[in-house]
Protein backbone atom coordinates (compact mmCIF):
# COMPACT_ATOMS: atom_id res chain seq x y z
CA UNK A 1 0.00 0.00 0.00
CA UNK A 2 1.38 3.01 -1.12
CA UNK A 3 -1.19 5.76 -0.55
CA UNK A 4 -4.46 5.80 1.00
CA UNK A 5 -7.01 7.64 -1.76
CA UNK A 6 -10.13 5.85 -1.22
CA UNK A 7 -11.40 2.79 0.55
CA UNK A 8 -13.19 1.31 -2.46
CA UNK A 9 -9.64 -0.19 -3.37
CA UNK A 10 -7.96 -0.23 -0.02
CA UNK A 11 -7.87 -4.74 0.26
CA UNK A 12 -9.45 -5.68 2.90
CA UNK A 13 -7.20 -7.06 4.67
CA UNK A 14 -5.06 -3.65 4.44
CA UNK A 15 -8.46 -2.30 6.19
CA UNK A 16 -7.85 -4.77 8.57
CA UNK A 17 -4.32 -4.21 9.16
CA UNK A 18 -4.50 -0.32 9.74
CA UNK A 19 -7.69 -1.28 12.05
CA UNK A 20 -5.83 -3.75 14.26
CA UNK A 21 -2.78 -0.98 13.97
CA UNK A 22 -4.66 1.65 15.05
CA UNK A 23 -6.11 -0.03 18.05
CA UNK A 24 -2.76 -0.70 19.35
CA UNK A 25 -1.53 2.42 18.65
CA UNK A 26 -4.91 4.25 20.61
CA UNK A 27 -3.22 3.30 24.19
CA UNK A 28 -0.28 6.05 23.09
CA UNK A 29 -3.14 8.44 23.46
CA UNK A 30 -3.59 7.59 26.89
CA UNK A 31 -0.07 7.79 28.25
CA UNK A 32 1.40 10.29 30.40
CA UNK A 33 3.75 10.25 27.73
CA UNK A 34 1.66 11.04 24.77
CA UNK A 35 4.56 10.32 21.90
CA UNK A 36 6.53 7.62 20.76
CA UNK A 37 9.79 8.32 18.37
CA UNK A 38 8.94 5.98 15.52
CA UNK A 39 8.54 8.51 13.05
CA UNK A 40 11.80 11.05 14.28
CA UNK A 41 12.79 13.21 11.75
CA UNK A 42 10.01 12.98 8.94
CA UNK A 43 7.81 15.63 7.48
CA UNK A 44 3.86 15.18 6.90
CA UNK A 45 2.81 17.92 5.00
CA UNK A 46 -0.86 18.48 5.22
CA UNK A 47 -2.27 20.39 2.57
CA UNK A 48 -5.89 21.35 2.68
CA UNK A 49 -7.46 23.27 -0.19
CA UNK A 50 -10.90 23.54 1.80
CA UNK A 51 -11.59 24.57 5.20
CA UNK A 52 -11.14 21.66 8.11
CA UNK A 53 -10.62 22.25 11.87
CA UNK A 54 -11.08 18.63 13.20
CA UNK A 55 -9.40 16.06 10.71
CA UNK A 56 -6.35 18.61 10.16
CA UNK A 57 -5.80 19.13 13.75
CA UNK A 58 -6.43 14.71 13.85
CA UNK A 59 -3.78 14.62 11.54
CA UNK A 60 -1.09 16.72 12.79
CA UNK A 61 -1.83 15.50 16.46
CA UNK A 62 -1.20 11.82 14.68
CA UNK A 63 2.40 13.09 13.30
CA UNK A 64 2.81 14.71 16.37
CA UNK A 65 2.58 11.81 19.06
CA UNK A 66 4.98 9.40 16.35
CA UNK A 67 7.07 12.10 16.36
CA UNK A 68 7.07 13.84 12.86
CA UNK A 69 6.89 17.31 12.20
CA UNK A 70 3.48 18.27 10.96
CA UNK A 71 3.39 21.53 8.56
CA UNK A 72 -0.11 22.87 7.49
CA UNK A 73 -0.46 24.76 4.62
CA UNK A 74 -3.77 26.04 3.82
CA UNK A 75 -4.43 26.75 0.47
CA UNK A 76 -6.90 29.65 -0.18
CA UNK A 77 -9.47 28.29 -2.82
CA UNK A 78 -9.59 30.66 -5.04
CA UNK A 79 -5.62 30.51 -5.86
CA UNK A 80 -6.66 26.73 -6.99
CA UNK A 81 -6.28 26.19 -10.70
CA UNK A 82 -6.16 22.88 -11.39
CA UNK A 83 -4.18 20.46 -13.21
CA UNK A 84 -0.50 22.17 -13.17
CA UNK A 85 -0.91 24.08 -10.50
CA UNK A 86 -1.50 21.26 -7.80
CA UNK A 87 1.12 19.20 -9.54
CA UNK A 88 3.92 22.18 -8.75
CA UNK A 89 2.40 22.64 -5.61
CA UNK A 90 2.73 18.76 -5.25
CA UNK A 91 6.61 18.82 -6.67
CA UNK A 92 7.73 22.18 -4.70
CA UNK A 93 6.62 20.60 -1.44
CA UNK A 94 8.61 17.09 -1.96
CA UNK A 95 11.38 19.39 -3.27
CA UNK A 96 11.35 20.62 0.59
CA UNK A 97 11.11 17.10 1.74
CA UNK A 98 8.02 16.48 2.65
CA UNK A 99 7.65 12.48 3.75
CA UNK A 100 4.29 12.17 3.13
CA UNK A 101 1.27 14.34 1.74
CA UNK A 102 -2.20 14.67 3.80
CA UNK A 103 -4.57 16.13 1.33
CA UNK A 104 -7.89 17.52 1.75
CA UNK A 105 -9.79 19.20 -2.45
CA UNK A 106 -12.99 19.96 -2.92
CA UNK A 107 -12.63 18.12 -6.40
CA UNK A 108 -13.79 14.30 -6.26
CA UNK A 109 -10.61 12.76 -7.45
CA UNK A 110 -7.97 15.40 -6.54
CA UNK A 111 -6.46 12.74 -4.73
CA UNK A 112 -5.24 9.95 -7.23
CA UNK A 113 -4.26 13.08 -9.21
CA UNK A 114 -1.72 13.96 -6.42
CA UNK A 115 -0.28 10.32 -5.80
CA UNK A 116 0.47 10.62 -9.76
CA UNK A 117 2.36 13.80 -8.83
CA UNK A 118 3.77 12.73 -5.79
CA UNK A 119 6.21 10.22 -4.93
CA UNK A 120 5.68 10.35 -1.38
CA UNK A 121 3.22 8.31 0.45
CA UNK A 122 -0.49 10.30 -0.16
CA UNK A 123 -3.43 10.14 2.33
CA UNK A 124 -6.95 11.18 1.03
CA UNK A 125 -8.77 13.40 3.81
CA UNK A 126 -11.11 14.45 1.60
CA UNK A 127 -11.56 14.97 -2.18
CA UNK A 128 -14.88 16.49 -2.80
CA UNK A 129 -18.04 13.85 -3.19
CA UNK A 130 -16.02 10.79 -3.86
CA UNK A 131 -13.84 9.62 -0.58
CA UNK A 132 -12.73 10.30 3.12
CA UNK A 133 -11.03 7.10 3.65
CA UNK A 134 -9.42 7.60 7.71
CA UNK A 135 -13.02 8.99 8.80
CA UNK A 136 -14.23 5.31 6.84
CA UNK A 137 -11.69 3.83 8.99
CA UNK A 138 -12.63 5.42 11.94
CA UNK A 139 -15.84 5.12 11.90
CA UNK A 140 -14.85 0.87 11.60
CA UNK A 141 -12.92 1.09 14.43
CA UNK A 142 -15.82 2.78 16.67
CA UNK A 143 -18.38 0.37 16.05
CA UNK A 144 -15.78 -2.86 16.21
CA UNK A 145 -14.85 -1.42 19.77
CA UNK A 146 -18.37 -1.00 20.47
CA UNK A 147 -19.57 -3.96 19.36
CA UNK A 148 -16.76 -6.08 20.88
CA UNK A 149 -15.56 -7.00 17.76
CA UNK A 150 -12.34 -5.70 17.78
CA UNK A 151 -10.50 -9.44 17.57
CA UNK A 152 -11.41 -10.11 13.91
CA UNK A 153 -13.04 -6.89 12.80
CA UNK A 154 -15.21 -8.48 11.45
CA UNK A 155 -18.82 -7.09 11.41
CA UNK A 156 -21.01 -10.01 10.18
CA UNK A 157 -24.53 -9.01 11.09
CA UNK A 158 -24.69 -5.97 11.70
CA UNK A 159 -26.51 -3.45 10.31
CA UNK A 160 -25.41 0.05 9.78
CA UNK A 161 -27.44 3.15 9.04
CA UNK A 162 -26.51 6.28 7.32
CA UNK A 163 -29.18 9.11 7.60
CA UNK A 164 -28.70 12.12 5.83
CA UNK A 165 -27.64 14.06 3.06
CA UNK A 166 -26.23 11.17 1.06
CA UNK A 167 -25.85 12.93 -2.43
CA UNK A 168 -23.01 15.43 -1.11
CA UNK A 169 -20.97 12.79 1.87
CA UNK A 170 -17.55 11.57 1.08
CA UNK A 171 -18.25 10.00 4.51
CA UNK A 172 -20.80 7.89 3.57
CA UNK A 173 -19.06 6.50 0.40
CA UNK A 174 -16.01 5.61 2.39
CA UNK A 175 -18.10 4.12 4.82
CA UNK A 176 -20.09 1.94 2.39
CA UNK A 177 -17.14 0.21 1.39
CA UNK A 178 -15.06 0.15 4.31
CA UNK A 179 -18.42 -1.24 6.58
CA UNK A 180 -19.05 -3.71 3.84
CA UNK A 181 -15.62 -5.40 3.38
CA UNK A 182 -15.68 -6.18 6.61
CA UNK A 183 -19.07 -7.96 7.10
CA UNK A 184 -21.48 -5.27 7.74
CA UNK A 185 -24.92 -4.36 5.95
CA UNK A 186 -25.19 -0.71 5.20
CA UNK A 187 -28.29 1.34 4.85
CA UNK A 188 -28.48 4.90 3.17
CA UNK A 189 -31.55 6.70 4.70
CA UNK A 190 -32.32 10.22 4.14
CA UNK A 191 -34.80 12.65 1.26
CA UNK A 192 -34.94 11.68 -2.17
CA UNK A 193 -33.70 15.13 -2.94
CA UNK A 194 -30.14 14.56 -0.88
CA UNK A 195 -29.99 10.84 -2.25
CA UNK A 196 -27.22 10.56 -5.32
CA UNK A 197 -28.47 9.52 -8.41
CA UNK A 198 -26.10 6.59 -8.41
CA UNK A 199 -26.96 4.69 -4.65
CA UNK A 200 -28.68 1.68 -6.65
CA UNK A 201 -25.61 0.60 -8.38
CA UNK A 202 -23.49 0.87 -4.59
CA UNK A 203 -23.69 -2.39 -2.11
CA UNK A 204 -26.23 -0.52 0.05
CA UNK A 205 -30.30 -0.52 0.26
CA UNK A 206 -32.04 2.65 0.08
CA UNK A 207 -34.91 3.77 2.27
CA UNK A 208 -36.84 7.49 1.95
CA UNK A 209 -38.51 6.70 5.42
CA UNK A 210 -36.61 7.40 8.87
CA UNK A 211 -38.57 4.85 10.76
CA UNK A 212 -37.67 2.37 7.92
CA UNK A 213 -34.14 2.97 7.54
CA UNK A 214 -33.96 2.93 11.42
CA UNK A 215 -35.94 -0.31 11.96
CA UNK A 216 -34.01 -3.11 14.06
CA UNK A 217 -30.09 -1.08 13.02
CA UNK A 218 -27.10 -1.65 15.62
CA UNK A 219 -25.47 1.72 14.45
CA UNK A 220 -26.54 4.71 13.45
CA UNK A 221 -24.49 7.15 11.67
CA UNK A 222 -26.15 10.86 11.36
CA UNK A 223 -24.54 12.74 9.11
CA UNK A 224 -24.21 16.58 9.10
CA UNK A 225 -26.72 19.11 7.36
CA UNK A 226 -25.02 21.22 5.44
CA UNK A 227 -27.18 24.08 5.53
CA UNK A 228 -26.41 25.47 1.91
CA UNK A 229 -28.14 22.72 0.56
CA UNK A 230 -31.64 24.74 1.48
CA UNK A 231 -30.03 27.34 -0.49
CA UNK A 232 -30.04 25.25 -3.69
CA UNK A 233 -33.31 24.35 -2.96
CA UNK A 234 -32.67 20.54 -2.31
CA UNK A 235 -34.30 21.40 0.95
CA UNK A 236 -38.07 23.28 1.81
CA UNK A 237 -36.41 24.51 4.82
CA UNK A 238 -34.30 23.66 7.85
CA UNK A 239 -36.76 23.31 10.17
CA UNK A 240 -38.65 21.15 8.21
CA UNK A 241 -35.35 18.66 7.62
CA UNK A 242 -35.07 18.82 11.49
CA UNK A 243 -38.75 17.85 12.09
CA UNK A 244 -38.48 14.81 9.17
CA UNK A 245 -35.11 13.35 9.47
CA UNK A 246 -34.20 14.74 12.75
CA UNK A 247 -32.69 11.88 14.63
CA UNK A 248 -34.49 11.80 18.16
CA UNK A 249 -34.72 9.50 21.08
CA UNK A 250 -38.63 9.18 19.95
CA UNK A 251 -36.94 7.76 16.47
CA UNK A 252 -34.79 5.96 17.78
CA UNK A 253 -37.13 3.70 19.42
CA UNK A 254 -37.28 1.39 16.06
CA UNK A 255 -33.65 0.95 16.25
CA UNK A 256 -32.04 -1.96 18.36
CA UNK A 257 -32.39 -1.25 22.21
CA UNK A 258 -28.28 -0.96 22.48
CA UNK A 259 -27.70 0.94 18.61
CA UNK A 260 -24.91 3.21 18.87
CA UNK A 261 -25.01 6.32 17.53
CA UNK A 262 -22.49 8.13 15.74
CA UNK A 263 -21.95 11.92 13.85
CA UNK A 264 -18.83 12.71 11.82
CA UNK A 265 -19.13 16.65 13.34
CA UNK A 266 -19.61 18.98 13.57
CA UNK A 267 -23.30 18.79 14.93
CA UNK A 268 -25.68 20.89 14.26
CA UNK A 269 -27.55 19.89 17.39
CA UNK A 270 -31.38 20.59 16.98
CA UNK A 271 -31.21 20.02 12.84
CA UNK A 272 -30.00 16.62 12.24
CA UNK A 273 -29.40 14.96 15.89
CA UNK A 274 -31.21 16.33 18.91
CA UNK A 275 -29.55 17.54 22.11
CA UNK A 276 -30.67 14.40 24.07
CA UNK A 277 -29.70 12.40 21.65
CA UNK A 278 -25.97 14.46 21.13
CA UNK A 279 -25.53 13.79 24.90
CA UNK A 280 -26.60 10.52 25.04
CA UNK A 281 -29.41 11.14 27.74
CA UNK A 282 -31.60 7.88 29.18
CA UNK A 283 -29.29 5.18 28.32
CA UNK A 284 -28.69 6.33 24.22
CA UNK A 285 -25.07 5.19 23.61
CA UNK A 286 -23.37 7.54 21.84
CA UNK A 287 -19.78 7.16 20.06
CA UNK A 288 -19.26 10.70 19.04
CA UNK A 289 -15.95 11.24 21.65
CA UNK A 290 -14.48 8.10 20.78
CA UNK A 291 -14.78 8.35 16.94
CA UNK A 292 -12.59 11.93 17.59
CA UNK A 293 -10.07 9.69 19.30
CA UNK A 294 -10.00 6.90 17.24
CA UNK A 295 -9.54 9.53 14.36
CA UNK A 296 -6.06 10.64 15.68
CA UNK A 297 -5.34 6.78 16.17
CA UNK A 298 -6.80 5.63 12.74
CA UNK A 299 -4.04 8.45 11.39
CA UNK A 300 -1.26 7.46 13.32
CA UNK A 301 -1.50 4.01 11.96
CA UNK A 302 -1.81 5.24 8.03
CA UNK A 303 1.37 7.25 8.63
CA UNK A 304 3.09 4.53 10.71
CA UNK A 305 1.89 1.98 7.73
CA UNK A 306 2.55 4.22 4.95
CA UNK A 307 5.07 6.21 5.36
CA UNK A 308 9.08 5.40 4.60
CA UNK A 309 8.35 2.46 2.95
CA UNK A 310 10.99 2.12 0.04
CA UNK A 311 9.75 1.47 -3.36
CA UNK A 312 9.07 -2.19 -3.93
CA UNK A 313 8.91 -3.03 -0.69
CA UNK A 314 5.64 -5.12 -0.60
CA UNK A 315 5.80 -7.48 1.78
CA UNK A 316 9.59 -8.38 1.02
CA UNK A 317 12.12 -8.46 4.14
CA UNK A 318 15.64 -8.69 2.82
CA UNK A 319 17.99 -11.22 4.19
CA UNK A 320 18.67 -10.08 7.72
CA UNK A 321 22.58 -9.41 8.36
CA UNK A 322 23.83 -7.27 10.92
CA UNK A 323 20.09 -6.19 12.39
CA UNK A 324 18.43 -8.27 14.62
CA UNK A 325 15.06 -8.04 13.79
CA UNK A 326 13.43 -11.09 13.26
CA UNK A 327 12.56 -12.38 10.02
CA UNK A 328 8.73 -12.55 11.18
CA UNK A 329 8.95 -8.95 11.56
CA UNK A 330 7.74 -7.20 8.28
CA UNK A 331 5.54 -5.17 6.75
CA UNK B 1 20.74 -27.50 6.76
CA UNK B 2 23.16 -27.62 9.75
CA UNK B 3 20.87 -27.69 12.68
CA UNK B 4 22.33 -27.79 16.30
CA UNK B 5 20.75 -27.85 19.70
CA UNK B 6 22.49 -25.59 22.42
CA UNK B 7 19.58 -26.01 24.82
CA UNK B 8 17.04 -28.18 25.80
CA UNK B 9 13.88 -28.43 27.96
CA UNK B 10 15.69 -29.50 30.95
CA UNK B 11 18.91 -26.87 30.68
CA UNK B 12 16.33 -24.33 29.86
CA UNK B 13 14.32 -24.97 33.33
CA UNK B 14 17.83 -24.93 35.21
CA UNK B 15 19.12 -21.69 33.70
CA UNK B 16 15.79 -20.34 34.44
CA UNK B 17 15.67 -21.57 37.54
CA UNK B 18 19.44 -20.13 38.60
CA UNK B 19 18.33 -16.68 37.00
CA UNK B 20 15.09 -16.43 39.15
CA UNK B 21 17.63 -16.84 41.84
CA UNK B 22 20.20 -14.38 41.01
CA UNK B 23 17.21 -11.71 40.96
CA UNK B 24 16.49 -12.31 43.83
CA UNK B 25 19.84 -12.62 45.62
CA UNK B 26 20.40 -9.03 43.76
CA UNK B 27 17.35 -7.02 44.44
CA UNK B 28 17.49 -8.41 48.06
CA UNK B 29 14.15 -10.14 47.65
CA UNK B 30 11.24 -10.01 45.43
CA UNK B 31 9.54 -6.72 46.86
CA UNK B 32 10.47 -4.28 44.33
CA UNK B 33 10.44 -6.17 41.55
CA UNK B 34 8.70 -5.92 38.18
CA UNK B 35 9.17 -8.40 35.19
CA UNK B 36 8.82 -7.08 31.64
CA UNK B 37 8.94 -9.57 28.82
CA UNK B 38 9.49 -8.07 25.31
CA UNK B 39 6.91 -9.34 23.00
CA UNK B 40 7.09 -12.13 21.44
CA UNK B 41 9.00 -15.29 23.04
CA UNK B 42 10.36 -12.79 26.32
CA UNK B 43 6.47 -12.50 27.68
CA UNK B 44 6.22 -16.25 28.39
CA UNK B 45 9.79 -16.58 29.91
CA UNK B 46 9.06 -13.43 32.05
CA UNK B 47 5.76 -15.51 33.73
CA UNK B 48 7.58 -18.47 33.80
CA UNK B 49 10.68 -16.33 35.85
CA UNK B 50 7.81 -14.53 37.93
CA UNK B 51 6.14 -18.49 38.82
CA UNK B 52 9.93 -19.22 40.03
CA UNK B 53 10.22 -16.13 42.46
CA UNK B 54 7.14 -16.80 43.90
CA UNK B 55 8.34 -20.38 44.61
CA UNK B 56 11.41 -19.50 45.47
CA UNK B 57 10.22 -16.00 47.79
CA UNK B 58 6.78 -16.02 48.42
CA UNK B 59 5.81 -13.01 46.02
CA UNK B 60 5.27 -13.36 42.72
CA UNK B 61 6.17 -10.11 41.33
CA UNK B 62 3.99 -8.22 38.93
CA UNK B 63 4.39 -9.06 35.19
CA UNK B 64 4.28 -7.08 31.62
CA UNK B 65 4.98 -7.47 27.95
CA UNK B 66 6.14 -4.87 25.77
CA UNK B 67 6.75 -4.23 22.14
CA UNK B 68 9.19 -2.89 21.20
CA UNK B 69 8.13 -2.17 17.80
CA UNK B 70 7.43 1.93 17.44
CA UNK B 71 11.22 2.21 18.79
CA UNK B 72 13.67 0.11 16.87
CA UNK B 73 16.09 2.29 14.54
CA UNK B 74 15.70 -0.12 11.76
CA UNK B 75 12.25 0.18 11.05
CA UNK B 76 12.66 2.22 7.47
CA UNK B 77 13.94 -1.35 6.13
CA UNK B 78 11.30 -3.20 7.13
CA UNK B 79 8.16 -2.36 9.25
CA UNK B 80 7.15 -4.42 12.18
CA UNK B 81 3.41 -5.29 13.33
CA UNK B 82 2.42 -3.34 16.74
CA UNK B 83 1.78 -5.32 19.11
CA UNK B 84 -0.16 -4.45 22.49
CA UNK B 85 2.36 -3.88 24.99
CA UNK B 86 0.79 -4.79 28.28
CA UNK B 87 1.84 -3.58 31.79
CA UNK B 88 -0.77 -4.13 34.31
CA UNK B 89 1.67 -2.30 36.91
CA UNK B 90 3.34 1.11 37.17
CA UNK B 91 7.10 0.72 36.37
CA UNK B 92 8.15 4.02 38.50
CA UNK B 93 10.47 2.93 41.43
CA UNK B 94 10.65 -0.23 40.61
CA UNK B 95 13.61 -2.38 39.75
CA UNK B 96 12.24 -3.54 36.08
CA UNK B 97 13.85 -6.58 34.95
CA UNK B 98 13.81 -6.85 31.31
CA UNK B 99 13.66 -10.52 29.90
CA UNK B 100 14.31 -11.43 25.99
CA UNK B 101 15.13 -14.92 24.90
CA UNK B 102 18.56 -13.96 22.80
CA UNK B 103 20.73 -10.91 22.90
CA UNK B 104 22.30 -10.33 19.68
CA UNK B 105 23.31 -6.73 18.48
CA UNK B 106 21.80 -5.68 21.34
CA UNK B 107 19.39 -3.06 19.50
CA UNK B 108 16.22 -4.78 21.11
CA UNK B 109 16.91 -4.02 23.75
CA UNK B 110 18.19 -0.74 23.31
CA UNK B 111 14.29 -0.03 21.62
CA UNK B 112 12.80 -1.85 25.07
CA UNK B 113 14.67 0.08 27.94
CA UNK B 114 13.52 3.45 25.71
CA UNK B 115 10.08 2.08 25.54
CA UNK B 116 9.99 1.10 28.89
CA UNK B 117 11.37 5.39 30.25
CA UNK B 118 8.17 6.79 28.68
CA UNK B 119 5.88 4.84 30.65
CA UNK B 120 7.70 5.68 33.68
CA UNK B 121 11.07 6.06 36.10
CA UNK B 122 12.21 2.73 36.75
CA UNK B 123 14.36 2.74 40.14
CA UNK B 124 16.93 0.27 38.22
CA UNK B 125 16.36 -1.49 34.62
CA UNK B 126 18.24 -4.89 34.63
CA UNK B 127 18.12 -7.17 31.32
CA UNK B 128 18.03 -11.09 31.62
CA UNK B 129 18.33 -13.40 28.51
CA UNK B 130 18.38 -17.18 27.50
CA UNK B 131 20.54 -17.06 25.29
CA UNK B 132 23.85 -14.14 25.01
CA UNK B 133 24.90 -15.18 21.14
CA UNK B 134 27.63 -12.23 21.21
CA UNK B 135 28.21 -9.36 18.09
CA UNK B 136 26.63 -6.49 20.06
CA UNK B 137 26.60 -3.97 18.28
CA UNK B 138 25.91 -1.47 21.42
CA UNK B 139 27.12 -0.88 24.54
CA UNK B 140 24.82 -3.20 26.28
CA UNK B 141 25.41 -6.41 28.84
CA UNK B 142 23.18 -8.79 30.52
CA UNK B 143 22.94 -9.03 34.15
CA UNK B 144 21.53 -12.51 33.70
CA UNK B 145 22.35 -14.76 31.46
CA UNK B 146 20.86 -18.65 30.91
CA UNK B 147 24.02 -19.51 28.43
CA UNK B 148 26.89 -17.76 26.32
CA UNK B 149 26.92 -19.36 22.64
CA UNK B 150 29.78 -18.12 20.77
CA UNK B 151 28.10 -17.92 17.01
CA UNK B 152 28.32 -16.66 13.57
CA UNK B 153 26.95 -13.43 12.28
CA UNK B 154 25.12 -15.53 9.43
CA UNK B 155 23.55 -18.26 12.13
CA UNK B 156 19.63 -18.34 12.71
CA UNK B 157 19.29 -18.94 16.51
CA UNK B 158 15.86 -20.17 17.16
CA UNK B 159 14.31 -20.32 20.43
CA UNK B 160 11.04 -22.79 21.08
CA UNK B 161 8.96 -22.24 24.13
CA UNK B 162 6.32 -24.44 25.32
CA UNK B 163 3.81 -21.87 25.46
CA UNK B 164 3.97 -20.60 21.72
CA UNK B 165 5.51 -23.60 19.91
CA UNK B 166 4.73 -27.15 21.96
CA UNK B 167 8.15 -27.44 22.80
CA UNK B 168 11.02 -25.98 25.25
CA UNK B 169 14.42 -25.65 22.67
CA UNK B 170 17.05 -23.27 21.19
CA UNK B 171 18.66 -24.46 17.93
CA UNK B 172 21.38 -22.58 15.87
CA UNK B 173 20.75 -23.09 12.16
CA UNK B 174 23.67 -22.61 9.72
CA UNK B 175 22.69 -19.89 7.40
CA UNK B 176 19.71 -20.65 5.49
CA UNK B 177 17.60 -21.60 7.88
CA UNK B 178 13.71 -21.52 6.47
CA UNK B 179 11.50 -19.92 8.67
CA UNK B 180 14.02 -19.39 11.54
CA UNK B 181 12.47 -17.32 13.97
CA UNK B 182 14.17 -14.15 15.74
CA UNK B 183 18.06 -13.63 16.46
CA UNK B 184 17.20 -11.14 19.23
Amino acid sequence: MHDLLSLRETETHDIRHLLTTAATLKDILSRPVKKVPTLRGRVVVTLFYEASTRTRTSFELAAKYMSADAVNIAVAQSSVTKGESLKDTLRTLQSVTADCIVMRHPSSGAAHLAAQFADVPVINAGDGRHEHPTQGLLDALTIAQAKGRTGSFRLDGLSVVIVGDLAHSRVARSNVWCLTKLGAQVRWCGPATLMPADASGLPVTVHTDLAEGLHEADVVMVLRLQTERQEKGLLPSVREYARTWGVNAAALRVARPDALVMHPGPMNRGVEISAEVADGVGGIRVGIEDQVRNGVAVRMACLYLLMDQPPDAHGGASSPTSTDVAPEVRS
Amino acid sequence: MDVRQVMDADEMRRALTRIAHEIVERNRGAEAVGIVGILRRGAPLAERLAEMIRQIEGIRPPVGKLDVALYRDDFPERRPDVRPSHLPYDVTDRNIVLVDEVIFTGRTVRAAIDALMDLGRPASIQLAVLLDRGHRELPIRPDYVGKNVPTARTEHVHTSLSELDGEDSVTIARDSAPGGDRDA
